[in-house]
């Protein structure tokens, strides 16, 4: 077997050993579902921070906080349009989701391009300095969040035609997990050829690899640099406007609760891998509903068990970055 | 076609550079020799303003391009091969190609003309490039560096590690390159290889230049090459 296809079959023998544990087709198929929409959602998320780690050498633990903003965007927008929001039918629907993640997305992406241009631009090369900053950037957002928002939870009733479930004979999927599959694997989709397709995917790769060589070659990776940044920025609102909706509610720690998650996803696929962190977040989601499923208490646990086993196999993660 | 006169770099402490003098002539390939640590690499990095020189002038043509960053320096049509050859791993080699080829999709005639001088790359047109062997890197990144045509070509090391076969190749390769009358700046260690084909020659020490002549003159000149490198050429038949 190529070395390539290796972390597929070890997604694969995740899947198909916890069906004899689970011991039901019917709670196994859902589990499954609910496992990869939950990997989907994440991929979203860490997609973008796992460019900047790997292009941009920046550690930012800021990175919830686009997430959060993300999900309190979508939700004001998802509540000023509950009359569509809540009407029976898709299309309906779609108009208020539509404008909820685009506004999402659009002011993650304005806060990305503030923090780059603001905080992490004069600690380029430092870390140290970097996770400090982004620290306290992060603390700043969320006292903005708590001053525009308030400190309580928000409920967000889903959108009327995302609720409920599909029935194939015992088993039950939810219709928003089925979308989050939808959506995640059309980012995918797009990433990938936007990666491999295209003239700017290649100088992000090439970047990754090596940003100084780039720059050598007449390319401007400063540029490169804000435009990852932003992007990024900008896929945490979208994960976060999806992840918000998945909840039924927003807090203002929301992002910092999946930020362990992202983390161990970005170090598991390998920084700066977009198709590792795609495996690395169906591993995730994965394990962790298995596990919330058989043993509850070990949910959290087995994610960390997960990245130690995966980093003993492979200590630069499933797809390592040539460096 | 390249000048740099009183060029210091500083890297954190370390004065590096301190006032390096000396002239790359218009369709000449001069080589920059040294004892390990005296600052050849530094010099090219400088001129690629990857390092600042911290006080000096370098130019390139009428441009003075001491201040200029280092994509600005490549646009004027330098280009730079670095020791660890700077290849990217991850992509094929057409794919490092393509990206070396700022003006879009590299010319046919032009690489017809790279895969005579490198047939290697043609064989292994969709390998990724980290999957080549030492010495079809090496090819790799000197053919990206004139995949387009160049004004002037940085050259750090060319034979570094390579089996003599292949630094036989990359000799006929560099004396195909001269015919087109490119500059190329070449630093090395490897005095057969120097010898071989430079016209000019600077030898470094202890970061400033301590000769400057014709690579023949010092070729034929065994007392002044142990002066300045320390060896003879009895050593490098």
């Amino acid at each position: 077997m190529k070395r390539n296809g290796l972390p597929l079959a070890l997604l694969a023998v995740l899947v198909l050993g916890a069906l004899p544990l689970v011991a039901s087709l019917p709670i196994w198929i859902t589990l499954t579902v609910a496992g990869l929409a939950m990997g989907m959602m994440i991929f979203m998320m860490a997609s973008g921070l796992t460019l900047v780690f790997g292009l941009m050498d920046v550690m930012n633990f800021a990175h919830g906080v686009f997430i959060s903003v993300g999900a309190y965007a979508a939700a004001s927008v998802l509540l000023a349009l509950k009359g569509q929001a809540q009407a029976p039918g898709l299309a309906a629907n779609l108009l208020a989701i539509g404008p909820a993640v685009l506004a999402a997305m659009a002011l993650a992406a304005a806060l990305g391009w503030f923090f780059e241009r603001v905080i992490i631009r004069p600690v380029y090369g430092d870390h140290l300095r970097q996770i400090l900053v982004t620290m306290g950037g992060l603390i700043v957002v969320e006292q903005l969040i708590i001053v525009i928002w308030g400190p309580d939870l928000i409920p967000l009733p889903r959108p009327a035609a995302l609720t409920g479930s599909f029935i194939f004979g015992d088993a039950a999927i939810e219709r928003y997990r089925v979308l989050a599959v939808a959506v995640g694997l059309a980012l995918f989709g797009a990433m990938w050829l936007l990666l491999n397709r295209t003239r700017i995917g290649l100088l992000v790769r090439a970047g990754v690899e090596n940003a100084e060589m780039v720059e050598a070659l007449g390319y401007r990776i400063r540029r490169l640099f804000v435009g990852v940044f932003v992007a990024g920025s900008a896929l945490a609102g979208l994960g976060g406007a999806m992840w918000a909706m998945y909840q039924e509610s927003v807090n203002v720690q929301m992002g910092m609760q999946v930020l362990v998650m992202i983390f161990i996803v970005v170090i598991i696929g390998g920084l700066g891998s977009v198709s590792g962190c795609f495996v690395g977040a169906l591993l995730v989601g994965l394990m962790a509903n298995y596990t919330g499923f058989l043993a509850p208490k070990l949910a959290l646990g087995s994610n960390i068990l997960l990245m130690v086993l995966v980093l003993l196999w492979r200590p630069r993660g499933l797809y390592p970055v040539a460096k | 076609m390249l000048s740099l006169a009183g060029v210091n770099t500083h890297i954190g402490q370390y004065h590096i550079l301190q006032g390096v003098d000396f002239e790359v002539p218009r369709g000449s390939l001069t080589m920059l020799l040294g004892r390990n640590g005296a600052g050849k690499t530094t010099c090219l990095r400088t001129i690629m303003g990857m390092w600042r020189a911290s006080a000096g002038r370098v130019l390139c043509g009428a441009s003075e391009i001491q201040d200029m960053k280092t994509p600005e320096i490549a646009r004027l049509g330098i280009a730079y091969v670095p020791e660890n050859m700077g290849i990217f791993a991850g992509l094929t080699v057409r794919e490092n190609m393509l990206l070396a080829a700022r003006g879009g999709a590299p010319d046919e005639k032009r690489l017809a003309w790279i895969f005579g001088l490198f047939p290697a790359l043609e064989k292994f047109w969709q390998t990724a490039a980290g999957n080549l062997s030492g010495g079809q890197k090496q090819m790799l990144a000197i053919a990206r560096a004139i995949v387009e045509p160049r004004k002037l070509l940085l050259v750090d090391e060319p034979t570094k590690g390579l089996a003599p076969a292949i630094i036989g190749n990359m000799i006929e390769a560099f004396r195909e390159l001269k015919r087109t009358d490119t500059t190329i700046l070449v630093v090395e260690q490897n005095f057969h290889f120097a010898q071989s084909l430079g016209d000019a020659v600077a030898v470094m020490d202890s970061g400033r230049i301590v000769h400057r002549g014709r690579m023949d003159a010092l070729a034929a000149d065994s007392a002044l090459q142990a002066k300045l490198l320390g060896l003879s050429l009895e050593a490098h038949p």
